[in-house]
């Protein structure tokens, strides 16, 4: 059976021309964008690489969220491609250490000429004198809290992403049908869950995404930010299952596995709709102002094509597209889906940060692609080296014969 | 649905009972419909059964539900009563998504479940011919549909041979009739014994 994986070069190539390419654009918005005089250009900097570091961790992240939840319910469908997982989840320190540097700079350096940090005006603002509501969230809206829970959530999320494919590399030198490990993957499972559901799930997209618009608030943003990491995590996991199936590898893996997955993406579609509505339809019927200013921007202003375009690939296109069984069961139609499920939900991270750092100059052009290249080809070096690292098939998992009989 | 001749063969082991589907398939004989205590998984791709077209039918019905939700409420609100709601305009589309979403799951399922009811020929109230008394317990039935041509003992002879435990031959109604469990079955003289 074909279980190693070696890196192809055109794959290494290409992850390396998309790494130059975040690089040239990073250098080329330092010298264009940092270096100006205009506010809006230096926020802008800063603001791409915090939607785009923000993204990239969460939706790696949910690697290791898809292998906890499934431990933890005994789950062995996973098994033929948990490598795959294990590998994106091993490399979420990457992106946290590079999300880590850019929250830290953004609350301590970032300023504009009038001294305030415009994208979270709660580090300069909360004072008595100059902005009341914020001074009255200075509780939990100030850099202490914040550098706490990034640290925090970005260490646990690294640790356990390497934990997880650790203890697994050790379950292959284990005795056969040993359940030590099986048994210390569960209670690591349980202990990951609650992190990340005190983390990704409750507090940290507050802090890091919501508290740009420091005004507004709402309470199950969390889950919405969550939704829309979990489909694209697992649009991504796909993405390199196909890959690797395309390159021979990854036999254990069949159309039954497959159409799990694009149950998946098709499911959690339907599920962040209806986050997204609950919070829309809330506001929408409510009309408090405080709650409607964050649609006003969004739906009516001009980012009014971004918020209809988020609506329509990531709920109209799934739900048409996916929803017939064969469509889950083709390898073309997954692959592009979940393609299109990672640029929508890139878009919907976009359109949840800009608006408020922003306001009405939003610009998608060659700096936005070009820092999103880059963390694609940061992505796919880091993924691919890890994968040749081991064994594509977990030969000693304990739930091997299981994925190999799964039916969907 | 009409009265009709069945081999009927019982098996105790659904190892013995694959071969023997493929085996009976390759003779010819039309399988009219297996029973098993649990779901065998295989089992229909072995009897060569065709993927049902009941979601189909369940996006139609979603579809209906869908479209008398909108087509109701649009038509109360903005031409036949409307009334002003805390200033939103008449036709409030995101107001009435979930009703419309709650009808469009309430006809999916409701349409889903009563056309499955059809297809399989169940229904609560309705009674079917029972093949043997143990088919839900720990034997697996298969029943094979006759005509006038066949011959009996051969049919039941080669079902023997496949690792039947019981055979019989029995005259049944195939499809579902009105009546109770405690009243006889209209066709009961055709099966003396």
């Amino acid at each position: 059976m074909n279980d190693r994986f070696e890196i192809p070069s055109r794959l290494r190539n290409t992850s390396l021309i998309l790494i130059c390419l975040g690089v040239a654009a990073l250098i080329g918005g330092i010298a264009t964008l940092l270096m100006s005089h205009d506010d809006v250009a230096r926020a802008r900097f800063w603001a791409v690489l915090l939607h785009d570091s923000v993204f990239f961790t969460l939706i790696s992240t949910v690697s290791i969220f898809i292998m906890a939840a499934t431990s933890l319910a005994h789950g062995g469908w996973i098994t033929a491609y948990r490598r795959v997982t294990e590998a994106i989840g091993a490399n979420v320190w990457i992106f946290a250490t590079i999300s880590g540097i850019i929250l830290l700079m953004i609350v301590f350096t970032f300023r504009d000429a009038h001294g305030v940090n415009t994208i979270y005006k709660w580090v300069t603002e909360a004072e008595p004198g100059k902005d009341k509501v914020l001074f009255g969230k200075k509780a939990f809206l100030n850099p202490g809290m914040f550098v706490g829970f990034t640290i925090a959530a970005l260490g646990l999320w690294s640790f356990f992403g390497r934990k997880f494919r650790a203890m697994s590399i050790a379950q292959e030198s284990a005795p056969k049908n040993d359940t030590k490990i099986f048994w210390k993957v569960f209670r690591m499972s349980g202990l990951f869950l609650l992190v990340y559901a005190l983390t990704q799930m409750s507090t940290v997209p507050w802090l890091w995404i919501m508290s740009v618009q420091p005004h507004w608030y709402s309470t199950l943003f969390s889950w919405y930010t969550f939704a829309s990491a979990f489909v694209s995590g697992m649009s991504l996991i796909l993405l390199w299952v196909v890959y690797l199936k395309n390159q021979g590898n990854l036999e254990l893996v069949t159309k039954e596995h497959m159409h799990d997955l694009g149950k998946f993406m098709f499911a959690f579609s339907v599920f962040w709709t209806y986050l997204w509505f609950s919070q829309y339809m809330l506001i929408w019927y409510a009309n408090i102002p405080d709650e409607t200013v964050y649609f006003k921007l969004r739906q009516q202003g001009p980012y009014s094509i971004i918020f209809y375009s988020n609506f329509i690939i990531n709920f109209v296109m799934p739900i048409l597209i996916l929803m017939a069984r064969p469509s889950k069961r083709n390898y073309f139609t997954l692959t592009f889906m979940a393609m299109v499920i990672i640029f929508g939900h890139w878009l919907d991270y976009y359109q949840m940060i800009m608006p408020g750092v922003l306001g009405e100059h939003w610009h998608i052009n060659w700096y936005e692609i070009g820092i999103f290249m880059g963390f694609v080809g940061i992505l796919i070096f880091a993924v691919s080296r890890t994968l040749t690292q081991s064994s594509l098939v977990p030969n000693n998992n304990l739930f091997l014969k299981e994925t190999v009989i799964h039916i969907s | 649905m009409a009265i009709k001749k069945f081999a009927v063969a019982a098996y105790d082991d659904e190892d013995v009972l694959f071969p023997a589907v493929s085996k009976v398939r390759h003779s010819g004989y039309k399988i009219h419909d297996i029973y098993t205590p649990f779901a065998v998984h295989g089992l229909d791709e072995a009897m060569g059964l065709k993927t049902t077209d009941l979601h189909i039918a369940g996006f139609i019905y979603g579809l209906c539900g869908t479209s008398t939700a909108v087509g109701f409420i649009s038509w109360i609100y903005t031409s036949d009563w409307p009334i002003n709601y805390g200033g939103k305009p008449h036709f409030a589309l995101p107001a009435w998504v979930p009703i419309t979403f709650e009808l469009t799951v309430l006809f999916a399922a409701v349409g889903m479940t009563l056309t499955m009811c059809y297809l399989n020929q169940i229904m609560p109230g309705v009674k079917k011919h029972v093949f043997h008394p143990r088919q839900s317990d720990d034997m697996f039935v298969m029943a094979i549909e006759l005509n006038n041509h066949t011959s009996e003992e051969a049919v039941l002879a080669f079902l023997r041979s496949t690792g039947a435990k019981e055979v019989n031959v029995q005259v049944a109604e195939s499809g579902w009739w009105y009546g109770r469990w405690d009243k006889k079955e209209p066709y009961e003289a055709l099966n003396p014994g």
